[in-house]
């Protein structure tokens, strides 16, 4: 079977052929695109390590199959940065110690920027803490990331404003 | 995972003459996708229907029902403001299953469709009969979270939707095409109980599929006094150990209507006539919701003989009738069906 895709790639359009159907979108995105800040926890949509973005919405790319995803746009944790300045929310997790070991810390950043993108939580902790519990911290910087979501909501709320005025 | 034939089709008639035996269709996939993984279901054919088009809407039809695509997104859903307005509690049961990133991918019909978490079910080296029929129960050995109510010798798995839950107390019906053209079943005649053929976990014929979910106009009465509670071993991202759908309709002091509807106590949602009828005419007391969920209970009975869910859906029954009772809360809780929150918006809290 012989399928092919095109994607956006943070920004980068790319066509992608794909010989096998059950390639997921994470591994399309570590095993053939050399793009390995997605994490693979559990590969079963637990633990939230292979968060994306796509079309702006985040998902477990884990659970998604590429082959479905033609014509989409896909942001990473390597996209999210411009040139050497970091995202908003990945300063605020430097800031507030949001991770110990990292490893799920890119699925953390990108559930944060999609969490903040819907506009439900706001910088309510509890809404940031229930909207974010698809990302499991084994090292447990809950406190620290709960602080950064919302430190990051608040930045990018003012940031917003002032680009209106 | 098994290889698969991988197919696209554009149009609702190319899908349906796009389906044989085998095969199975791909919504959001978060729970076949995972199934596929594990080995639990293995089809021969993947047929994505996502892109099959006018299937993402939801639409207000003349007569004040609601019609909800099949491929509308379980978040989409919850946080559409005209929607969760006029049916709180099918927004909050939405909220208070999966996560942010499964919900935004998850598609209303496929909730509604979505195989048990019984873990022997999951685990293809365990016996079981809804997945290997005739094969043995290796869940009646080792009960847990069980079904207590209409279990069977063959099967004793529980139904894992929440959105299900309010959708049958509301009496949603699924538009439904097929080989056979349309037909609509009511959403609690979907999921049949297990009897002797746990393998028939859904009233759909082979080749069927949702098109629609649509809530009565009649449903938006009880947006005033509507919750859905929901127990949990953790209070977010956890399928739920008891769940119900309460919805009042009060007027003048006096519940005029009622709707109960119980979850992951059965292969479907549980809600019995009978136990509504006691609350019309009367006043919302938590004595009378207590006689209530009683009632619903009366012939539960676990298959390892244990009480613990009994008594927790016992409660919870009778609680989210409180819950309805003094009010649906102006914005769906921070915690949403939980008993637990700070938040001032939830009335339940002390």
């Amino acid at each position: 079977m012989s399928l092919s895709l095109s994607l956006t790639i943070n920004g980068a359009a790319r066509d992608i052929p794909l010989d096998d159907p059950r390639v997921t979108l994470l591994d399309l995105l570590r095993e053939r695109l050399a793009l390995p800040g997605t994490k693979k926890g559990c590969d079963r949509g637990q633990c939230g390590a292979c968060t994306v973005l796509i079309d702006g919405h985040r998902v477990n790319a884990c659970l998604t199959l590429a082959a479905t995803l033609d014509g989409a746009k896909i942001t990473t944790i390597e996209g999210l940065a411009d040139g050497e300045s970091l995202h908003p929310v990945q300063s605020a997790f430097i800031e507030h110690d949001g991770f110990q070991c990292g490893y799920c810390t890119p699925g953390q950043i990108m559930s944060a920027v999609g969490l903040i993108a819907e506009g439900q939580a706001g910088d309510d902790p509890e809404r940031i803490r229930e909207g974010m519990s698809g990302n499991i911290c084994r090292c447990s910087a809950y406190h620290g990331i709960t602080l950064a979501v919302q430190d990051a909501t608040r930045r990018m709320a003012t940031a917003e404003k002032d680009d209106a005025a | 995972m098994k290889l698969f034939d991988f197919i696209q089709p554009a149009t609702i008639d190319e899908a349906l003459s796009a389906w044989r035996p085998g095969a199975a269709w791909l919504g959001g996939g978060t729970n076949l996708v995972d199934l596929m993984k594990t080995g639990a279901m293995q089809p021969d054919a993947v047929i994505d229907i996502t892109r099959l088009p006018g299937l993402d809407r939801i639409e207000t039809l003349p007569d004040g029902s609601t019609r909800i695509g099949a491929l509308v997104r379980n978040a989409t859903l919850a946080h559409d403001r005209d929607f969760a307005a006029a049916y709180p509690m099918v927004a909050e049961a939405l909220l208070s299953g999966a996560s942010g990133q499964l919900r935004n991918v998850a598609t209303v019909a496929g909730n509604l469709l979505q195989k048990t978490r019984c873990p022997f079910f999951q685990e293809p080296a365990a016996l079981c009969n809804r997945r290997d029929p005739g094969a043995g129960c290796d869940a009646m050995a080792a009960p847990g979270n069980s079904a207590i109510l209409g279990w069977s010798d063959a099967c004793i798995a529980t139904n894992p939707s929440d959105f299900t839950v309010p959708l049958v107390a509301l009496e949603a019906v699924a538009e439904v095409r097929g080989p056979q053209g349309m037909r609509e079943i009511a959403v609690a005649d979907l999921q049949p109980l297990p009897g002797s053929t746990p393998e028939r976990d859904t009233a759909l014929e082979p080749g069927e599929l949702i098109l629609a979910l649509r809530l009565p106009a009649r449903a938006r009465s009880f947006a005033a006094h509507a919750r859905y509670l929901k127990v949990r071993e953790r209070t977010s991202f956890a399928f739920a150990l008891a769940s119900a759908a309460a919805a009042l309709r009060i007027e003048g002091g006096l519940i005029a209507e009622a709707r109960l509807a119980l979850g992951a106590v059965a292969a479907k949602p549980w809600r019995l006539a009978e136990a509504e009828a006691m609350m019309t005419g009367k006043a919302p007391d938590a004595a009378l919701f207590a006689e209530v969920a009683e009632a619903v209970l009366a012939m539960a009975n676990s298959p390892d003989g244990q009480k613990w869910k009994i008594d927790l859906a016992r409660n919870t029954a009778a609680r989210a009738l409180s819950m309805a009772a003094a009010g649906t809360p102006a914005r769906i809780p921070a915690l949403p069906a939980s008993p637990f929150g700070t938040r001032i918006e939830d009335p339940q809290h002390v």
